[in-house]
């Protein structure tokens, strides 16, 4: 019986290391299946044609820059919409709201978090960008706006209920002493507990641009996925194409082994970059932190 | 100018959370004006309740009701009802500072923390600033020991240097009444003794009002003490009356020590 015991024990830890390791593992197996498809795209095409202002596959025109103008117009839109309204919204909910409205809010925001974005995709199509048409006078609604308006939807959630945790961490007694000595609760909001929440809630917004930056769905069906390259701030309103788009609309009907298939993976490997580039910022600025505070203890 | 004899009056003052645990009963009691002023008693007994009461810091609090009255006077001996509902709570609040038991800084620079309420008043002149954070550090006894390093983290000082800092961030505002709630219940005998020789300084120019965290502590300050048990002042008189000779058998049970 002992014998048997010790041994389940032993599967379950093995198990359990398994599966820790595994995820590692599967992390660099997708990186460096991404590098052996993608790096070939530089030895079949030129570099000039990468960087060229045209993307248009079946001639050969694989131009990468109104991709990455179309991913960055749409991720800025996104950003500048959801981090004012994350934040406010959190302050709301952490500093200002009474009870009740707290404990309706707070389930509201998470199932936002939720809804899948072929849903808001699909929202987008039907009653968002024919709106943004009307109201705008464009020639049509399927533009960057609405793509950065339903982005801005999908990463609301992380930045509110990131930013919230930061805001409840900091002690309820800087808020009394801040009161005490004269100080408005807006004024306390504003120059105390956001600046002593500041990386908490810089956290949230990196997780939250995160997120807009790998989202594919929603705006492969709401930008119009033309690609041009975004000049000026006229175009919001029109027509875009995002990385994702592109690759979520086109390789499927791409010949495997092709220069269209490798630059679509180039592209993968581009988005893989840019999103650790935003998670290891984001890393960086909570270990900063640590940091601090342990030097602080010490 | 007039001499004001009471700075503060508290009239059939009663007070009552929503949960119903802690309250007050119908409180009255004069508080004089520079001078010390010891709330003491034990755990519960509304010392607590009615110190927070005097800057309506309760506001915050679950307070179901309120009755009776709270007067402060201003210089020229006129009394406000600071329950009131014309008044300014931040205004009344700028008059009469607090101090906590456990020293709150802010996560600021030491210059930082004492700026804070006066730049959040609207003062933007950087020399007013300056000199008020100098006099503001002498008058808390902390200027020789800080005065080397204002910008570095208000954090990194002591546990005694941290509560001398809020002190004197109270005193930033020129307060006219000064609220302490136990204020050296973390601090180490020495600390204790520079925050009370502090304080002995300050009555001079304000009017104080102090929790003390021992009955020897209330003993050593007074002078003018107060006695509370279960939310009723039982007996309120002149240091050397009250803990020497005191007339309630409550009053002299505690202070003996025979509960507590």
């Amino acid at each position: 019986m002992s014998n048997f015991r010790s041994w389940l024990e032993k599967f379950i830890f093995w198990a359990i290391r398994i599966s820790g390791y595994s995820a590692i593992l599967f992390v660099i197996a997708i990186f460096l299946y991404l590098l052996r498809e993608g790096l070939p795209a530089f030895s079949e095409v030129p570099l000039s044609n990468l960087l060229s202002e045209r993307w248009y596959p079946n001639e050969d025109l694989f131009g990468l820059l109104p991709l990455l103008g179309g991913s960055l117009v749409v991720i800025i839109g996104a950003t500048v919409i959801a981090v004012p309204i994350g934040i406010c919204t959190a302050v709301y909910i952490a500093e200002v709201a009474p009870p009740w409205a707290r404990e309706i809010l707070k389930p509201i925001v998470e199932v936002l978090a939720g809804i899948p974005s072929v849903v808001l995709g699909f929202f987008g199509i039907v009653i968002l960008a024919p709106y943004l048409r009307r109201a705008l006078d464009l020639p049509t609604g399927l533009t960057a706006l609405a793509g950065s308006l339903l982005l801005a939807a999908t990463s609301l959630p992380t930045i509110v209920s990131v930013s919230e945790d930061a805001l409840y961490s900091v002690p309820k007694s800087f808020r009394d002493a801040s009161i005490a000595l004269g100080v408005t609760e807006w004024q306390t909001i504003w120059h105390m507990t956001l600046p002593a929440a500041r990386t908490g809630v810089l956290t949230a917004c990196m997780l939250g641009i995160g997120r807009t930056v790998g989202e594919t769905m929603a705006v492969l069906m709401v930008t119009g996925n033309a690609p041009v390259i975004p000049r000026g701030i006229s175009s919001l309103f029109a027509p875009v194409r995002t990385m994702t788009a592109t690759i979520a609309a086109e390789m499927g009907e791409v010949a495997t082994g092709s220069a269209h298939y490798h630059v679509l993976f180039l592209i993968g490997i581009t988005l893989f970059l840019i999103t650790l580039a935003i998670n290891l910022i984001a890393a960086s600025v909570v270990f900063r932190k640590r940091q601090r505070a342990e030097r602080i203890l010490s | 100018m007039v001499k004001v004899v009471n700075k503060i009056l508290i009239q059939n003052f009663s007070l009552n959370y929503s949960d119903g645990t802690e309250s007050l009963h119908e409180i009255t009691l004069q508080i004089p004006a520079n001078a010390i002023m010891v709330f003491f008693g034990p755990a519960g007994g509304g010392k607590s309740s009615l110190l927070r009461a005097i800057n309506r810091l309760n506001d915050l609090a679950d307070v179901i009701s309120i009755s009776g009255e709270i007067l402060l006077a201003d210089e020229n001996g006129n009394y406000l009802n600071i329950y009131d509902k014309k008044v300014d709570v931040i205004e009344l609040r700028r008059r009469v500072g607090m101090v906590f038991a456990r020293p709150i800084v802010l996560p600021l620079t030491i210059r930082g923390n004492l700026t804070y309420p006066l730049e959040l008043k609207g003062e933007k002149n950087k020399d007013i600033l300056m000199t008020s954070v100098e006099r503001s550090l002498r008058q808390a006894a902390l200027w020789d020991e800080v005065k080397d390093r204002l910008d570095t983290s208000a954090t990194a000082l002591s546990g005694g240097q941290q509560q001398r800092l809020c002190l004197a961030r109270s005193l930033m505002l020129e307060p006219e009444v000064i609220l302490l709630d136990e204020p050296t219940s973390g601090l180490d005998p020495i600390s204790t003794s520079k925050v009370e020789a502090t304080l002995q300084d300050l009555k001079q120019r304000y009017t104080i009002v102090l929790v003390p965290q021992s009955i020897q502590q209330a003993a050593r300050m007074a002078d003018y003490a107060a006695f509370f048990l279960q939310g009723e002042l039982i007996e309120f008189a002149p240091e050397n009356a009250l803990f020497i000779n005191p007339k309630d058998g409550r009053t002299k049970d505690y202070v003996e020590g025979r509960f507590g």
